[in-house]
């Protein structure tokens, strides 16, 4: 028996054409680097934050990279660190080069309904790269918000990414910007200490905030205790979980975290959803 | 009722390619029944039965001329349907920098399936509704499914690693099919009662000229259908979804990992596994690049890398990760379980590893 | 005195002690400041003191052979410091260094373990509320050691 199969015209697993507009490097070396870009032809799928894009880089493959900020006209912007065969081969490319775009794809975060609650946004490492749009869509509606907290902790100094935009949030008087290193070096003069620490001093009324975390899994698992003990719910703590993507459709099977797929159902999660992955072992 | 000789399936098979149908069947190859082009008749595996217990699967000589008096091989309908290889998208870098890109298989054979068993009916459902029942349809597939004609054979003689019946997927086919066949051999009867799902099917059914059955043929073919499901060599326990749920850290896991050889054979002959790895594939010119879909499995290493470290590393995660996914979580995302009990797994696995036991021994405690 | 029983009945740190506990802790306590790069204590020190941090940065510190100074924490406002006074041979471990300028409430931590010895009540309430800090610190250092922002744990950046 024949299914009645309204085929798409398009290939869902066909990358469009995007060209770099403009490479900045995040961090000394090189290693992180984000692009700014625009679509050869038409218009592109307006992202939320918290979403991401396959890129793709001909002849070498396909990686999964969440959206870092969101230009004007809603293009997307996207953070990078060079770690794989892929994002390494990517570091070489600069403005004017055509890489492959598809999405944008999974959930977001739920800026909505942070509206007239505290809002603390804890970021580790490269995860405060999704979390940035978060911020720039709560300064764009300030006065929706209550308290705005953006805790960031990173492994090293050297290793903050946005450091000119760390600046500006750190001199604006609508956030609270706390960012700790694990190791300090002589010339740092910011707080050392891990991430939690900064949610373990508070600042924010727990029993009406809502959290949005994004880091290493152990991060985020440490940083959701922390936040519970502050006395935000469970189910108002939001995570952005990372899998292996490589469809980003619900077709390859990778990215299951249990009933989830991580492309089609998160990255961005209640922390309830994904509590049973924290706690079991290689679930 | 109506019936037709088994010799009409020679009929069946030239009618369906002269429609244009790439006609594909059970055919016997290196000691195994599997599915193949079939030309007519002769390439059907008349009098060949199959023996079925884990770990072991051994072709036999009936003592009648059975069209479909085996089970199931180790092929499933879905090397048709979603290939082990297949290149979803060409890309053609152009000479400013740019690139087009191309469909791999734009107009796929139509194909008709003949042979098509009740679970594999369920398993073909199974894969329609992850790949054609989420927000994005998956080109490829959809474009082979959609003018696929399904023959399907109801089950008389189940085999000893079958339990479809406690998937209530079978043995008798309730619909998805064009045509359904029950092959009936009694005495010195044997006849193939014929049933049509669809439209398509009844027309089909109409050139081969049927005739009523008579009250022997009835009778006999209304035992069959009776007495197949009380036939079942195996049951999955009810309650498998929950069992598994609620299991997640039994120790039951471990154990079974030291026997399971982490193979990917189970998932390989499952007829709805459906994980697939991405590989990108340039020329050597450096012009065309294509992105290859193949055949993946939770029980490689890579299935779970990320860049640093690979997310299951022990067997028993991996082994974890199949079944919950098979019996549990499959129903959190499709409304179904992923098992249609077609036994395979169980046939297949070089150390015979049987899923219904795994559940029975997650059920009834950890030192089972 | 009635000034430092503000100061201190709000913190969370001293929440639920009682009337009592709370006076001699003011009595025990002073406002110190410290201009930057001032150490509030150095290794090998008697330990004889804590610390509510009211405003500032205090590092702690090791001083490693030819590296210098290595910061390992930093506490900040609203921060204790300090819990070696609890504990024989009563020494500080690290230095404590100013960053910015540092306003703190100083505690003369010697009268009070006096104190604490004689009164269980006191002596739990306190103990109880210093293991929480310790806990929290020594959580801390686990999650600091673990190296958490290594190569394999790069969220969606890889």
């Amino acid at each position: 028996m024949s299914v009645s199969a309204a085929e798409p015209a398009h290939e869902p697993m066909a990358p469009e054409p995007w060209r770099i507009r403009q490479v900045r490097r995040e961090v000394a070396d090189g290693e992180v680097f984000t692009w700014t870009m625009e679509p050869l032809s038409g218009e592109a799928a307006v992202a939320r934050p918290g979403q991401f894009n396959m890129l793709y880089l001909f002849g070498v493959g396909e990686v999964a990279i969440s959206i870092s900020a969101l230009a004007d006209d809603g293009t997307p912007v996207h953070t990078i660190r060079a770690v794989g065969s892929v994002t390494r081969a990517m570091q070489d490319l600069g403005p004017g080069d055509v890489v492959g775009l598809r999405g944008p794809f999974g959930s977001a975060w739920p800026v909505a309904a942070a509206e007239g609650r505290d809002l603390v946004l804890a970021a580790g490492g490269i995860g405060l790269a999704p979390l940035r749009p978060v911020v720039h869509a709560v300064l764009a509606r300030r006065e929706a918000f209550g308290r705005v907290l953006v805790c960031y902790g990173a492994r090293s100094p050297r290793d903050l990414i946005f450091r000119d935009e760390l600046e500006q949030w750190r001199a604006n008087p609508d956030l609270d910007l706390r960012v700790t290193v694990d190791r300090g070096t002589a010339d740092w003069k910011g707080d050392v200490g891990v991430v939690t620490q900064l949610i373990d001093r508070g600042g924010f009324d727990g029993r009406n905030a809502i959290a949005m975390v994004c880091g290493p899994e152990v991060m985020m698992r440490f940083s959701a205790l922390s936040l519970h003990r502050r006395g935000i719910a469970p189910e108002r703590i939001h995570v952005s979980m990372e899998r292996s993507m490589r469809c980003a459709l619900g077709f390859c099977g990778h990215c299951q975290i249990g009933p989830h797929f991580v492309c089609r159902d998160g990255p961005v999660f209640p922390y309830p959803a994904m509590e049973p992955a924290f706690r079991v072992n290689e679930l | 009722m109506r019936v037709i000789a088994p010799q009409a399936m020679d009929t069946l098979i030239r009618l369906l390619s002269e429609d244009g149908y790439e006609v594909v069947g059970p055919t016997r190859r290196e000691g195994a029944i599997v599915y193949d082009r079939v030309h007519g008749l002769d390439d059907l595996p008349a009098g060949w039965g199959d023996d079925h217990a884990p770990g072991r699967y051994r072709l036999w000589q009936r003592d009648d001329q059975a069209l479909f008096g085996y089970v199931v091989g180790p092929h499933s309908w879905k090397k048709y349907l979603f290939p082990p290889r297949e290149t979803l998208v060409r890309v053609h870098r152009r000479d400013d920098g740019g690139f087009e890109t191309e469909n791999g298989e734009p107009s796929p054979p139509r194909r008709a399936f003949i042979g098509v068993r009740p679970c594999e009916l369920a398993a073909i459902d199974v894969q329609d509704r992850v790949f054609l029942g989420q927000a994005v349809r998956d080109r490829a597939y959809g474009a082979r499914r959609e003018g696929v004609f399904l023959v399907a054979v109801n089950c008389a003689e189940p085999g000893g690693t079958c339990f479809c019946a406690s998937m209530d997927t079978g043995p008798r086919a309730k619909s998805g099919f064009d045509m359904a066949l029950t092959e009936v051999i009694e005495g010195g009867m044997h006849v193939l009662v014929a049933e049509a799902g669809t439209e398509a099917g009844e027309a089909l059914l109409q050139r081969l000229e049927p005739r009523e059955a008579d009250d022997a043929e009835r009778r006999a073919a209304e035992r069959v259908w009776r007495e197949a499901p009380q036939r079942m060599g195996r049951a999955m326990p009810t309650n498998a979804r929950d069992v598994i749920a609620r299991s997640l850290e039994h120790p039951r896991w471990e154990e079974t990992a030291r026997r399971c050889l982490s193979c990917a054979n189970c998932t390989l002959v499952c007829p709805t596994c459906f994980c697939a790895q991405m590989e990108e594939v340039p020329d050597l010119e450096g012009r065309v690049s294509e992105r290859v879909r193949t055949w993946d499995s939770c029980f490689n290493g890579e299935h779970s890398y990320m860049v640093g470290g690979t997310h299951r590393t022990t067997v028993a995660a991996r082994y974890r990760q199949w079944l919950s996914h098979k019996l549990s979580t499959w129903h959190d995302q499709f409304g179904t379980s992923g098992c249609v009990g077609c036994g395979r797994c169980i046939t297949w696995c070089p150390v015979g590893i049987d899923i219904t036991e795994e559940v029975a021994g997650l059920a009834g405690g950890g030192d089972s | 005195m009635n000034e430092l029983m503000e100061m201190l009945k709000d913190r969370p740190f001293f929440e639920g002690l009682s009337e009592a506990h709370m006076k001699l802790l003011a009595a025990c306590a002073a406002l110190r400041s410290f201009e930057p790069d001032v150490c509030l204590f150095r290794e090998h020190e008697p330990a004889e003191a804590f610390y509510l941090v009211r405003s500032g940065t205090v590092a702690l510190e090791s001083r490693l052979p030819g590296r210098g100074a290595r910061t390992f924490a930093t506490l900040g406002e609203g921060d204790m410091l300090g819990w070696s006074w609890l504990i024989p041979p009563y020494r500080w471990h690290y230095d404590a260094r100013a960053i910015t300028p540092v306003h703190t409430v100083h505690f003369d931590a010697a009268v009070l373990r006096d104190r604490m010895d004689h009164d269980p009540e006191l002596g739990y309430a306190l103990l109880k509320r210093f293991t929480g800090l310790i806990v929290e610190r020594l959580q801390a250092a686990r999650l600091q050691s673990l190296d958490i922002y290594g190569d394999a744990d790069v969220g969606l950046g890889g």
